[in-house]
């Protein structure tokens, strides 16, 4: 009998991603009432629990979906079923003392990693734990690894590399030197999205192969030329986001020459996959065929946006700014939330081949969310135009009169994130029970 | 199905050495102006900033929270300064709780911010935006 440990890690999954969504609903609310329980429960409190949940969402699952894929689909022999279960054990343990850690106000941690350090080590351990079993089974059973193999490894790695990095402030070495201290928090910051981009996007080259059926898309040259140029982003590509930050001028030199490659990565490669994907096939997995054409689309979007803002004098003005939240979010929901649906979609008609994933309710969950996320990423892109007109044009009026001024916009940022919410919710909430009916005994 | 992967370990295995040295670079560099280390009285002030996760509303250098303004010249701003960090510490505002630091906390704080304040400028608004594309920044010790 296979390993459950593959679905328990997508159910714990998609929790994550309701109370994310939740906690995000309830955050963004007090930028619409900034006097609502702001005792009881301040935007800074809530924040983490936002920014923790959805960030474990997309970790769990894509971690989940790599597991599924190797084991069902694949039909691998885990190297150890019980290192896979230990890891969803000490996940899930971790996840609970995390949430602990941060209604009980042990949070002296840094942005993303807000909970108290110590729990940073189970994490490694976890991760550790991961890479142990990835790459002993894949050594065992594969010679010659498509791109998305390589992803996933590096994926991993580099995931246990940057964790470690964004603790390095707790040695004084880094700590007591400001400017090389919040450098290197937010190198590490930004290559922990590189790796975690690193799982995502081999998720979606590898659902382009199967639903395809033509593994070229993973194995040619162009792909391993588009993988190479993501590694050299997630290694030296981070300092876009510290433009402004006094380090040496040579680290803000190459993170600008590094950052105009970035996005086109992915983009080329699924552009290449679109124009001759045969409709049989895309008929089998209508929903995930469907996702990853949204992703298409939020690829472009942002492409359009990170290479515009990776040009210095354009972060200028948008460094600080909504801009880089409607960045975030274009892609931690438009991308990285489309692909991993997309795995959900295509690992539920593997489970139940009759399982008919394009019902009515969950094509229009699937229209009102990408209408609704469009909404909420323009209101993020005109509040960030507003308040960088404020910041460097009019520098007329306190903070408290621009934040007045952006009510509309938060407004309808609130609405449209409930939209997201709702959308997600329908759309998830088959998959789920369908899930669940798997782990039952 | 099956690819060549010596030529591939080969290019990862150089894009890894020039991560190492990259690194080894990047943590042995100084900030581009010389600074003073963080006190041990800043130090505690950035570990209140932290543990109260101040981080989650303000901003240092652009980076942080959108909630509440940027922080990185609070200290040295017209009109701001120590005394009126203390009272937004002292009585909040808005979305802003009411804290309950003790003198000595707010002191560490104001500390933190005080050296924070002295290793640059944000908004950088003398910087020189150059036809490249590029931004040449002004530094603390050119004012």
């Amino acid at each position: 009998m296979k390993s459950k440990a593959p679905i328990y890690f997508l159910l714990f999954a998609m929790a994550a991603l309701f109370l994310g969504m939740f906690f995000g609903m309830t955050a963004s609310f007090q930028y619409l009432t900034p006097e609502f329980l702001k005792e009881q429960i301040p935007f800074s409190k809530m924040r983490p629990f936002h920014v923790t949940s959805v960030i474990s969402w997309i970790v769990l699952c894509a971690t989940g979906s790599i597991y599924f894929f190797l084991t069902y689909v694949e039909k691998f022999k885990l190297f150890s079923p019980l290192l896979a279960k230990l890891h969803f054990i000490l996940f899930l343990l971790t996840g609970v003392a995390i949430y602990f850690s941060f209604a009980f106000d042990y949070t002296e941690g840094r942005e993303y990693f807000a909970f108290t350090p110590v729990l940073i080590v189970p994490i490694l351990i976890g991760w550790v734990l991961f890479g142990i079993n990835y790459f002993k089974t894949l050594y065992k059973n594969v010679k010659g690894w498509p791109v998305y193999y390589w992803m996933w490894g590096t994926g991993i790695v580099f995931m246990c590399y940057h964790l470690m990095e964004a603790h390095f402030w707790l040695f004084d070495f880094f700590r007591l030197n400001f400017i090389k201290d919040f450098s290197v928090q937010w190198k590490s910051t930004g290559s922990f999205t590189g790796s975690w981009n690193m799982l995502v996007y081999g998720i979606s080259i590898y659902l382009m192969s199967k639903i395809k059926r033509n593994t070229d898309v993973a194995t040619n040259k162009i792909a391993f030329f588009f993988y190479f140029l993501g590694l050299t982003n997630l290694m030296f590509g981070w300092a876009h986001h510290t433009y402004l930050l006094p380090t040496q001028p040579w680290i803000r030199y190459v993170a600008y020459a590094i950052s105009m490659t970035e996005w086109i990565v992915l983009a080329s490669i699924i552009y290449n996959w679109k124009r001759s994907v045969l409709k049989v096939e895309k008929d089998n997995n209508p929903m995930a065929y469907r996702f990853l054409l949204a992703t298409d689309f939020w690829i472009f979007i942002n492409i359009i946006l990170a290479l515009l803002f990776s040009i210095p004098a354009i972060n200028f003005f948008t460094h600080g700014t909504h801009i880089t939240v409607a960045h975030s979010m274009g892609t931690t929901i438009g991308i990285n939330t489309t692909i991993l649906f997309s795995a959900l979609f295509f690992i539920i008609h593997h489970l139940y081949p009759e399982f008919q994933t394009d019902k009515k309710w969950v094509k229009r969950g699937f229209v009102s969310f990408n209408i609704s996320l469009l909404i909420f990423f323009v209101s993020l892109i005109i509040a960030g135009a507003k308040r960088s007109y404020w910041m460097y044009v009019s520098r007329d009026g306190s903070f408290s009169e621009m934040q007045d001024s952006l009510v509309p916009y938060y407004i309808s940022f609130f609405i449209f994130g409930i939209a997201i919410f709702v959308s997600l919710s329908i759309v998830a909430f088959p998959l789920f029970k369908a899930f669940f009916q798997k782990i039952k005994p | 199905m099956s690819t060549d992967s010596r030529p591939y370990i080969f290019v990862i295995a150089i894009l890894l050495a020039l991560f190492g040295f990259y690194n080894y670079v990047v943590y042995n560099t100084d900030g581009y102006v010389a600074i003073e280390k963080l006190s041990p009285t800043a130090v505690k002030g950035q570990q209140l900033f932290q543990s109260n996760r101040c981080w989650s509303c303000h901003q240092l250098y652009g980076l942080g929270g959108y909630l509440g303004p940027d922080l990185t010249n609070i200290y040295s701003s017209e009109g701001k300064g120590p005394n009126y960090i203390k009272a937004f510490l002292n009585s909040g505002i808005k979305s802003m709780p009411q804290f309950n630091f003790s003198e000595e906390e707010k002191d560490a704080l104001v500390q933190y911010l005080k050296q924070v304040d002295e290793t640059g400028i944000y908004p950088n608004y003398d910087a020189e935006i150059e036809a490249t594309g590029w931004v040449k920044l002004k530094y603390r010790d050119e004012e």
